[in-house]
């Protein structure tokens, strides 16, 4: 080994930046492509969206997303021209296609249930995450190494794999196809992560500053609210981001156990393009809706996140 | 303020005794240290002091209060930790508010008591800094600034110049002696370096294994050891032992060591023969050419004002600290003269000190263990 090698470690040299830029590049276009095909199919016509070969410049309509919250019935052309002026673009589009509209479509409320029952998995497995992993952190818990290994073999199989007993169970206990029931499982499933991850980030914070508030006159939960916490906000940040992605995201589970009232977005969103031949705009304009809260929340949250993949890398 | 009372104290984890029978008295005002290397017990100690361990047996009553099982933010106590323990979210107003906020004080008294605490410190400047800037004596000060600002019974500290630069640490030495003698709070310090707790200590106990070797003044500590743990912990160098056979009797004014006469104080007690050893600090050792008691000059180490100068006697080195001026070469023979007054005898076996003339003026006497 050569001194420049051993110096090459520390400072990269400007051949390799540009290999590793480009490799990024590489990687970036890879994984943004698709993502801006369907942002731009969501702004195409039906027409468009399987013209051949596909277009990538083309007139933009928001078609897609008038068929998105909408539904819709087919009228002759005669009943069409019976009825008033056109109330709206969305009215105006959907007429030239001899069709009126019937009423609001099920996007709105799935696209509601997927927050609810994302976020509010989230917070109770990040809740339930703190206060187990403070507790296996600074108290002497019987059998903790047992434990934490069992709750640790619980991601040990995919959760999918328990997905009949699951449907038996909510369905004896009256959860199938309701948010609480989604919750439940959603929260079930991200606990041990939880409780994993909150613990590494609350070792490292010095039981010292609770002695301290203790001594200094507060209760051990005073102490934990106003000292823990507040140095635990990186690992509770980057451990929601995880929980959030994976309910966000869950498909299997919702497809089984929701069909109405509480089906979630993913679900929701290929039976879209049933509704009156092959609505690929439709279903574009679903799923970029269906990225941006997920986007918005990494994007606030991004060193966090970045601070929880890169965890126990960096000693502070 | 208040005196800190600690009796019969044990603290037991699983089968490990951390603290066997602790007993001492701290009284009102006083700086006491509890000194002895790591994992002697003088921490545990201080934490069930301050309330973060509860004993396995034994009192603790602070200002003649029996507060032994109570819960630490029932004893009106402050509390230093090696690390500072400043709170990295809040600023340096709000750190050494914190105590008073606890207290539900209200918001215009925190600040006036803060601003106060913090000129008396001399870091009113930094109020609003966030603590995480901060160099280490500063650190510091913030931590004591939280102790003091609730004018509790007691400050307990654990090592809170042990991660400081030997510069900071010399400083803060002298600042907390100064910032004692200023408030008289009784003080509880916890340290495993000797020229601090010597520096500071109104009163010392030195711990080991669990136990406490010796409680006293740091000049009956260090004239009169209690035991030859007590002797080698205290001093640098520390005190040379030279190996001795046979009993001692009532009166006994003279011992033989390597074949040389020694003076000794007047013994005060009838010793069965046992091995024993002659303790003598090194700046008691002249160089004498008359002396029975001989070596080889091994080796030196100049100080300036003084030099440690290492002897290779039949029964090992011995170091005696003597003037600078003297002029020696390695492996010169010289003779060896002993300050009787200030030479202790120990009992090799149990470690114990013999009682001596020396210890006729004691005001106080050992702490009682067993």
């Amino acid at each position: 080994m050569s001194l420049t090698t051993a110096h090459s470690v520390v400072a990269p040299s400007a051949n390799s930046k540009r290999i590793a830029g480009a490799i990024i590049i590489a990687y970036a276009l890879i994984s943004i492509v698709p993502l801006l095909w369907i942002f731009a199919t969501s702004f195409k016509t039906p027409p468009d969206s399987i013209a051949y070969p596909p277009k990538i410049v083309f007139q933009p309509s928001i078609e897609g997303y008038c068929n998105l919250f909408t539904t819709r019935t087919r009228q002759t052309p005669e009943y069409i021209n019976s009825l008033g002026p056109a109330t709206g673009f969305c009215d105006e589009t959907v007429r030239k296609r001899n069709m009126v509209i019937a009423g609001p479509s099920n996007f709105l409320p799935r696209f509601l249930n997927s927050l609810i029952i994302a976020f509010g998995s989230t917070f109770c497995a990040v809740f339930l995450g703190t206060l187990s992993a403070y507790g296996f952190s600074r108290f002497k818990v019987p059998l903790a190494d047992d434990l934490l290994f069992f709750i640790l073999s619980t991601r040990f199989m995919p959760p999918i794999a328990v997905a009949i007993p699951i449907y038996l169970m909510y369905r004896e206990l009256g959860l199938s196809d309701t948010a609480l029931g989604m919750i439940l499982l959603y929260t079930a499933v991200n606990v041990s992560l939880a409780v994993w991850l909150l613990k590494g980030f609350i070792d490292e914070i010095p039981r010292e500053y609770e002695e301290a508030a203790m001594i200094d006159g507060y209760t051990r939960l005073q102490a934990f609210w106003r000292t823990v916490l507040p140095q635990a906000t990186t690992g509770i940040a980057a451990t929601a981001i995880f929980c959030l992605i994976f309910a966000w995201n869950e498909y299997a589970f919702a497809a089984l156990l929701t069909s109405g009232t509480a089906q979630t977005a993913p679900p929701f969103i290929p039976t879209i393009i049933g509704e009156g031949g092959q609505d690929w705009p439709a279903v574009a304009a679903g799923t970029t809706i269906f990225l941006v809260p997920i986007l918005v929340f990494t994007i606030l949250l991004r060193k966090q996140l970045l601070r929880g993949i890169t965890f126990g890398a960096v000693r502070k | 303020m208040a005196e800190i009372r600690v009796q019969h104290l044990r603290k037991a984890f699983g089968d490990f005794v951390a603290v066997q029978d602790s007993n001492f008295l701290v009284e009102d005002g006083e700086f006491f240290v509890m000194l002895g290397p790591s994992g002697c017990g003088k921490t545990t100690t201080l934490r069930m002091i301050a309330g973060l361990e509860l004993p396995t047996g034994g009192q603790i009553l602070l200002g003649g209060e029996d507060v032994t099982m109570l819960r630490a933010r029932e004893r009106d106590i402050a509390f230093v930790f090696q690390l500072f323990a400043l709170y990295p979210h809040m600023n340096v107003r709000k750190n050494i508010g914190f105590p008073l906020l606890a207290q539900g004080m209200p918001s215009a008294e925190i600040r006036a008591r803060v601003e106060e605490t913090a000129k008396l410190l001399r870091i009113d400047h930094l109020l609003n800094k966030s603590v995480s800037g901060l160099a280490g004596g500063d650190r510091q000060r913030v931590a004591l600034g939280r102790a003091i600002v609730r004018r509790p019974k007691c400050f307990l500290m654990d090592e809170p110049l042990g991660t400081l630069d030997t510069e900071f640490r010399d400083l803060m030495v002298h600042e907390l002696r100064e910032l004692h003698n200023r408030i008289h709070a009784t003080t509880v310090y916890v340290t495993h370096d000797q020229m601090e707790a010597m520096s500071m200590a109104d009163k010392i106990a030195v711990m080991n294994h669990g136990v406490i070797e010796q409680f006293g003044t740091p000049r009956e500590i260090y004239d009169r050891p209690a035991t030859m743990f007590v002797a080698d912990f205290i001093g640098s160098p520390s005190m040379n032992f030279l190996g001795f056979g046979g009993g001692l009797a009532k009166g006994a004014k003279e011992i033989v060591v390597q074949g040389a006469k020694v003076a000794v104080p007047e013994v005060r007690e009838d010793i069965a023969p046992a091995d024993m050893a002659l303790g003598i600090r090194p700046e008691h050792i002249r160089f004498d050419d008359t002396s029975k008691l001989r070596g080889a000059i091994y080796g030196t180490e100049y100080l300036g004002t003084t030099q440690i100068v290492a002897v290779e006697t039949a029964d090992g080195i011995i170091k005696a600290r003597v003037p600078a001026e003297i002029r020696l070469n390695a492996g010169d023979h010289v003779g060896l003269a002993l300050n009787s007054a200030r030479l202790s005898l120990f009992d090799k076996g149990s470690g114990r000190a013999v009682r001596t003339a020396v210890h006729d003026t004691a005001s106080q006497g050992r702490a009682q263990h067993g």
